[in-house]
């Protein structure tokens, strides 16, 4: 029975095959590591892919509200109190009060330009804009509900209109788009991480069949299976380490040059930003999933010569 | 110390069976030198393959030390590999390490200690008269040197038993010969040896017990006997 001291000296020097291996057959490994590169940054990709769609999402999202307008009559506390109760639905994400006087002052910012409208307000002896409750949800799909609490609540007597009806269309076809989008997204993305993975096991899976004669003789010389499984898995570990450092390597100035242009174009989006606040957490992901990758697909590449 | 009883291996193809042994019955004594003669295809390897368990006999038994080989468990497989040495016509080297390399990986996988391994190498690399070339790759070698190092990994284990499958078979006469005295030298030293062979010449002049097969039969077993045909 190998003891605790045996297994320490095995593993060490499993360790150091699979690393002499993966140093000297440098082309072999070379083309290997490229080959996951290309996996891992697709997976990257399509990971940032994600945050840019989920950005857009949630920023079209941020621009769906829907406001209820109260009557002149009513009463702010009245208004207050609808707020209160609004707020408690657990559809709500956020409820901004905005007060006559307040829906006045941005009416005449917003017309400051505009004398004979401005002129014209100063001719009515009273303010003529409604209280408001501007409310927010986090799905567009939720502001039917919302729609309709108002119209059954206890205050619906003090509200003038709801312009739900009037955004009711285009809350629709936003939730679809953005539905579809995500559900696509994902579809796509398993997809070619898929693929990326067919690609790199089969790499691996080719480069063990290279070596059957050796593992032949190995198993003649005496070698266990782990003697002979173990090199080759430390050699996955390797090309999987290689190839996260060498994709970081290329992602972080691709992404520092692509974040403005694509800043421009989608406001709101600073990938580079998410870059920089997630560098070590992405790249612990890239480095697990070339590690997972390289090891596995050694595990699995080397069973049908180890029987 | 070794020992076939009744042993016959069948192969199945397509076309019908192939009787690679048929009824084979014999014995090795510790220390014996053996040639194993007869033309490709006679069943030299497959007796071979049955005794290092590679493949299994289709009936009869092979007995090493008293134990049946067929019977060894695949987690004691490596375990009872390392009792055999074998040493085979293309050397069959680990390509990718040097001499140094392909002898402490046998040594390893076996799990002698850094120390040992230090030591025996360059030790058994002198004995096959490799001693000065041990950084070099198999690819930088000759082929009669590419053999020793088979030899001296062949060694490595003290087995009590050394294979050789045609081992001259890829060599000039010139190093076929070296080899051939190398296996005497170790024999000497006290292992068996077995050395499959249709090298006619090499069986005439060791002098010692010939086994001589033909169509997966023993046909002939003599003390210093001569390969005839």
């Amino acid at each position: 029975m190998p003891t605790y001291k045996t297994l320490i000296v095995n593993i060490r020097r499993i360790a150091k095959a699979g690393w002499r291996s993966f140093r000297r057959n440098s082309w072999l490994s070379a083309a290997t590591v490229l080959v996951m590169v290309l996996t891992i940054f697709v997976i990257t990709g399509l990971l940032f892919f994600n945050v840019v769609a989920q950005g857009i999402i949630s920023e079209l999202k941020q621009k769906v509200d829907i406001s209820v307008y109260f009557k002149q009559e009513a009463k702010e506390a009245d208004v207050l109190a609808a707020k209160d109760q609004l707020e408690k639905m657990p559809e709500v994400k956020a409820v901004q009060y905005i007060s006559r006087e307040q829906a006045l002052a941005s009416f005449k910012e917003k017309h400051k330009d505009n004398a004979a409208l401005l002129e014209g307000l100063k001719e009515l002896d009273q303010n003529p804009l409604q209280a408001s409750l501007n409310i927010k949800s986090d799905s567009a799909t939720e502001y039917e509900k919302v729609a309709q609490f108002v119209q059954d609540a206890d205050f619906s007597q003090l509200v003038d209109k709801v312009n739900y009806k009037q955004n009711k269309e285009i809350i629709n076809r936003l939730s679809n788009i953005t539905d579809t989008a995500q559900r696509t997204g994902l579809v796509i993305s398993l997809i070619l991480a898929i693929l990326a993975v067919l690609v790199a096991f089969n790499t691996v899976r080719l480069t063990i069949y290279n070596w059957r004669d050796e593992i032949s003789v190995k198993r003649l010389v005496g070698a266990t299976n782990w003697n002979v499984r173990g090199p080759f898995i430390v050699e996955g570990v390797l090309y999987g380490v290689s190839a996260a450092v060498a994709t970081m390597i290329i992602v972080f100035p691709l992404v520092a040059l692509i974040s403005p242009k694509l800043a421009s174009f989608v406001p709101g989006n600073d990938i580079f930003s998410f870059l920089k606040e997630n560098f070590f957490s992405l790249l612990f992901f890239q480095v697990a999933v070339g590690v997972v990758l390289g090891a596995l697909s050694s595990f699995i590449a080397i069973r049908r010569y180890l029987k | 110390m070794i020992k076939f009883e009744n042993v016959s291996k069948i192969y199945q193809t397509k076309e019908g069976q192939i009787i690679a042994l048929n009824d084979i019955n014999l014995g090795i004594e510790p220390k014996e030198f053996i040639s194993l003669a007869g033309q490709s295809g006679a069943g030299k390897t497959s007796l071979l393959k049955m005794l290092t368990a590679e493949d299994l006999p289709t009936s009869g038994k092979v007995l090493f030390d008293k134990k049946n080989v067929n019977l060894i468990q695949p987690k004691e497989m490596p375990f009872f590999r390392r009792r055999i040495g074998m040493v085979f016509q293309d050397f069959r080297l680990l390509s990718d390490m040097d001499v140094r390399e392909n002898i402490s990986f046998a040594m390893e996988v076996a799990g002698y200690e850094d120390e040992e391994i230090q030591r025996d190498v360059p030790q058994v690399l002198e004995l096959v008269g490799m001693g000065d070339k041990i950084n070099r790759f198999p690819k930088e070698l000759s082929g009669g040197e590419k053999q020793r190092v088979a030899i001296a990994r062949a060694l490595i284990h003290r087995p009590d038993v050394i294979l050789a499958d045609e081992p001259t078979g890829n060599l000039d006469i010139l190093n076929a010969w070296d080899i051939i005295r190398l296996l005497i030298k170790i024999n000497e030293l006290g292992t068996t040896i077995i050395l499959a062979t249709h090298d006619r010449e090499i069986i005439n002049s060791l002098n010692r017990r010939v086994i001589t097969m033909d169509k997966g039969r023993v046909i002939r077993d003599e003390e210093k006997g001569r390969y005839i045909l």
